[in-house]
């Protein structure tokens, strides 16, 4: 059943000396109680896409299209609706758990802090809900008298998907969850993310540059290059076979230890991510594109069928592609 | 002390000759009143032309060593030595030191005075050590770092730079003076997916064509496989595993490799250590990885009659040799077939 | 290479310029500024000390303002506007010396005592601390009673306690400037504390600094007007003893408000006039600000 549906979603930044395009066409849809991870580099408009979302976006920002929360358009909705459905449907894990959590308050009281807000819970009702939500996470409930310098950087992270869980979301966007944490730390808490969202049938959007960690948390992957969705597919598949060659640079960034491959050979993408005032003609990834052809400057690439349940938007696709099927499917 | 005080052969046997190393290295802090053993006993090597990965955890005092191999940190014991010599922290001869042994730190923004110049940024060194021919040198050394043409590059500001290009000048700083080594912090944990590549292929394409010998300090063992010759796994301020990368890397001796190897997201299966995180201010006695180690609590440690030993006593300094070793009690006893 | 250099400073200067000119406040002090100190620069081509002389007044006493004598004339005969137009010169050099000396202690003291870790720093703040306590005014006023009064006095006696706010100031921004990267990276390149200090921390410190100095100077002419006032002088003609000397004959009492109001305004507008001047220094050359507008 389709939970989100995004419909041709662009995002503009309007500035000073004029407009931005940070999103350019963006559809997607995610089933709920899936898993869907958004990968990109700095500035390819993935956690401009991500606010977008729950309209979370600066007055700045102009947003385009559809976004369809459970049959609902978020982007028509009105303030109102739209307050209930940020704390009651859907909540935002953001990467720097730091910044995250007030340094005078205790842990317990953060996260009460919305159920009590909104009368979800009486303040006992609350410290019960808080034991709990600290014991889901893998935290003595002790800690809810704990303030946040007292807890290590993966402990805060903790905290802040306690703080996400505490309404009770349906869908959870994690925002480089695990950015800056260790590598033993960051398993600890992808193996929590990837158990919480099993058990409670939560939807999940993970955000990160690290495809080996989408891969191994989400269903389907999403590539995101200078604002549009340049491959699409089972998460799987995309890490270990990429159809389109940014994916292919991004997924041999990090490689996996052990593979004769990748042994003093380290594999990375000449050129500068493209300054998105300026973007290239046609295919916008063409001048760092390893296998560009000559028509790519002036073609419109558009996302292609590329194996079952998978498109790319890369014209070596296309070319592959059984005749006849131009378009999406999804 | 109960440690056996392992003497520090230098590296020669495997060919290489020893150009940086750390003996027996100490550095202690004063924390919260406590003190920290940031780094508690190392040997460490790095030959001519070697590039060596050190890998640890944040708070593992991998930092502080490099820091110390720099000179920037005084060691409470031991010495460091550079070409056969112990460091001397006197003015002079401190300040040619740092000629021969340079630093890349992991933020290249910060790295970059943003009120300075391209040009001014990579022409610091050579005006700290009164070089000749400023203005050929800074050009070689951006061209060197794969800023070119050189020129165009001379009159940016760092904000106008994207974060490869960064780390390029930050690099390129660095090779202004022709040092010998680079001490690399992190390198490549602030750049883009898609840039670290290329960053990580200079640090190899300088390795061969200019001979450079390097220190990586990560958290991440794809980045160690990707470009290091040797690894060494620091836990708790101290060396618990070392040796050639694909030995290492591929076969680890020691639980906490093992543990840091089986939760990289493509391995099949996990070890996730619990615990508390270790805190240089407090290590434990006798093996110090011993609460945490998943082969004590799995009770393989108490089938090869080790347990006691690990509970009781610290396994012996690695000494400084190329060749796999490691500092555990179960896998002295276990040998290869652990 | 170095003309090139100019050139990109100079555009710099011009982006800087760009913005200092929306700072309409600024603007206005700037101006003002400026006017003043061309007045008292110039000055000496027109008028002479004669005017501050006694014997040289030759207006009735405290004659109100006229066509012939605009501001008034005070208990000697004195024109109050060449008083006030040849004060302006003793106000302003004691205003930018004090400033200058204060500016000087203040940064190579919380330069030290922010870039020296140990007991070095330690010992410079407490030093910086135990100045912050004194009271400046009567510490300035002891001062000058023993050094004697003359302009030199004033402005060392002004300079030596109005530093340790400046000093502390640039501590802060050191610290914060110090626990940036590249100074480890310098550091690594081999340079040493002088090297540090003026490559990386000064340039870094320059743009507060600069923004400090103008309300510096601002505070330097009102502790001048007030020694004055109190009775500690050059004796020398400024804004400060002409007050002084208002309230000496009783320029209240006989109703010759001129005589208070004309050197009290120009005291007023010029404080204003480098506050506003500082304000938009700030404004501007803060680098977070800019950064957030960039």
């Amino acid at each position: 059943m389709t939970y989100l549906e995004l419909d041709d979603v662009s995002v503009t930044y309007r500035i000073a000396s004029g407009e931005v395009p940070a999103v350019r066409g963006v559809s997607l849809t995610l089933d709920a109680g899936a898993a869907l991870g958004v990968a990109g580099e700095s500035g390819s408009g993935k956690s401009t896409l991500a606010m977008a979302l729950l309209r979370l976006l600066p007055r700045s920002a102009g947003v385009g299209g559809r976004i369809l929360l459970d049959g609902e358009d978020v982007l028509t909705m009105k303030w109102g609706r739209l307050r209930a459905v940020r704390w009651a449907e859907a909540s935002i894990v953001f990467q720097g758990a730091q910044h995250g959590l007030n340094p005078v308050r205790r842990i317990g009281d953060q996260i009460a802090e919305p159920l009590l807000v909104h009368g979800l819970a009486r303040p006992e009702q609350a410290r019960g809900r808080v034991a709990e939500l600290l014991e889901q996470v893998g935290l003595p409930t002790w800690r809810a008298r704990s303030y946040p310098h007292e807890l290590s950087g993966g402990q805060r992270q903790r905290v802040m998907i306690a703080m996400a869980l505490a309404c009770s979301p349906r869908l959870i966007i994690a925002d480089e969850p695990t950015t800056a944490l260790d590598v033993m730390v960051q398993a600890q808490v992808l193996t929590l993310i990837k158990q919480l969202v099993a058990d409670n049938g939560i939807s999940l959007i993970m955000i990160s540059h690290d495809l080996s960690v989408l891969a191994d948390v989400c269903d389907q992957l999403a590539v995101m290059y200078a604002g549009r969705l340049v491959e699409h597919g089972p998460a799987r598949d995309v890490f270990h076979d990429a159809r389109h060659p940014y994916s292919q640079a991004l997924a041999a960034a990090f490689p996996t230890v052990g593979d004769p491959a990748s042994r003093l050979a380290p594999r990375g993408l000449g050129g500068d991510p493209p300054d998105p005032m300026r973007l290239p003609t046609g295919c916008s990834f063409h001048p760092r594109c390893p296998v560009a052809l000559e028509e790519c400057p002036t073609l419109d690439v558009e996302l292609w069928p590329a194996g079952p349940g998978r498109r790319a938007a890369c014209v070596h696709v296309r070319e592959q592609a059984p005749a006849g099927t131009k378009g999406e499917t999804s | 002390m109960t440690e056996t005080q392992a003497s520090a052969e230098p590296a020669a046997a495997a060919g290489r000759s020893t150009l940086l190393e750390a003996r027996d290295l100490h550095v202690e802090f004063a924390a919260r009143g406590r003190r920290a053993r940031a780094v508690d006993g190392v040997n460490l090597a790095i030959g001519a032309g070697e590039i060596v990965a050190l890998v640890g955890e944040s708070g593992c005092g991998k930092t502080t060593l490099a820091r110390t191999l720099l000179g920037l940190e005084r060691p409470t014991s031991g010495s460091v030595r550079y070409g056969g010599t112990e460091l001397s922290y006197r003015g002079r001869a401190l300040k040619s030191y740092r000629r021969e042994v340079q630093l890349v730190l992991q933020d290249p923004m910060g790295s970059l005075n943003p009120r300075q110049t391209v040009y001014e940024a990579v022409a610091e060194g050579p005006r700290i050590h009164g070089l000749p021919d400023e203005k050929e040198v800074v050009a070689s050394a951006l061209a060197r770092a794969g800023l070119r043409p050189p020129e165009r590059f001379f009159l940016r500001y760092p904000h106008e730079l994207s974060g490869g290009q960064r780390q390029r000048v930050v690099i390129a700083g660095a090779l202004a003076l022709d040092p010998k080594v680079l001490v690399a912090d992190e390198p490549v944990a602030s750049l883009d997916a898609s840039v670290r590549g290329e960053i990580l292929a200079l640090l190899l394409r300088l390795r061969d064509e200019l001979g450079l010998s390097a220190l990586v300090v990560t958290h991440d063992l794809g980045l160690a496989w990707n470009i290091a010759d040797r690894v060494a796994v620091m836990y708790l301020g101290r060396i618990v595993e070392s040796g050639p990368v694909e030995q290492v890397l591929t076969a680890p001796r020691h639980p906490y490799t093992q543990a840091l190897l089986s939760v990289l997201p493509e391995s099949p299966e996990r070890v996730v250590l619990t615990g508390e995180p270790p805190d240089p201010t407090r290590i434990p006695g006798g093996c110090r990885f011993h609460a945490r180690c998943q082969v004590l609590a799995s009770g393989r440690a108490a089938e090869a009659g080790v347990d006691g030993r690990c509970r009781s006593e610290s396994p012996a300094v690695l000494p400084a040799v190329p060749a796999a070793q490691a500092a555990c009690h179960f896998a002295q006893v276990a040998g290869t077939d652990a | 290479m170095t003309s090139v250099a100019w050139t990109r400073r100079r555009l710099a200067f011009g982006r800087f310029w760009e913005n200092f000119r929306r700072e309409r406040a600024g603007l206005t002090g700037l101006a003002i500024l400026l006017a003043a100190v061309l007045a008292a620069l110039v000055a000496p081509l027109f008028i002479d000390e004669s005017v501050t002389s006694v014997v040289s007044g030759t207006g009735a006493k405290f004659a109100p303002p006229s066509l012939d004598e605009p501001f008034g004339t005070d208990e000697s005969g004195r024109s109050i506007l060449l008083m006030v137009w040849w004060g302006s010169r003793t106000s302003l050099l004691i205003g930018f010396l004090a400033a200058l000396v204060s500016i000087v202690i203040g940064t190579v003291v919380g330069i030290a005592a922010g870039h020296l870790r140990g007991w070095a720093g330690a010992v410079l703040m407490r030093i910086t601390d135990w100045f912050l306590v004194l009271p400046s005014l009567i510490t300035a006023m002891v001062l000058a009673a023993i050094l004697g009064g003359s302009t030199f006095t004033i402005i060392m006696a002004i300079g030596v306690t109005t530093w340790p706010a400046t000093a502390r100031l640039i501590r802060a921004q050191t610290l914060s400037v110090e626990a940036r990267p590249y100074i480890e990276r310098s550091r690594a390149l081999g340079g040493g504390h002088w090297h540090i200090t003026t490559r990386h921390v000064l340039p870094n410190v320059a743009p507060l600094l600069l923004a400090s100095t103008t309300l510096e100077v601002a505070s330097a002419i009102v502790t001048e007007s007030t020694l004055a006032f109190l009775g500690v002088s050059s004796n020398k003609t400024s804004w400060g003893t002409m007050l002084r000397a208002s309230y000496d004959y009783g320029a209240a009492t006989s109703g010759a408000w001129w005589y208070i109001l004309v050197p009290g305004l120009c005291i007023l507008a010029v404080v204003m006039a480098f506050t506003l001047c500082g304000r938009a220094l700030e404004a501007v050359l803060n680098p977070q600000l800019r950064r957030a507008g960039a």
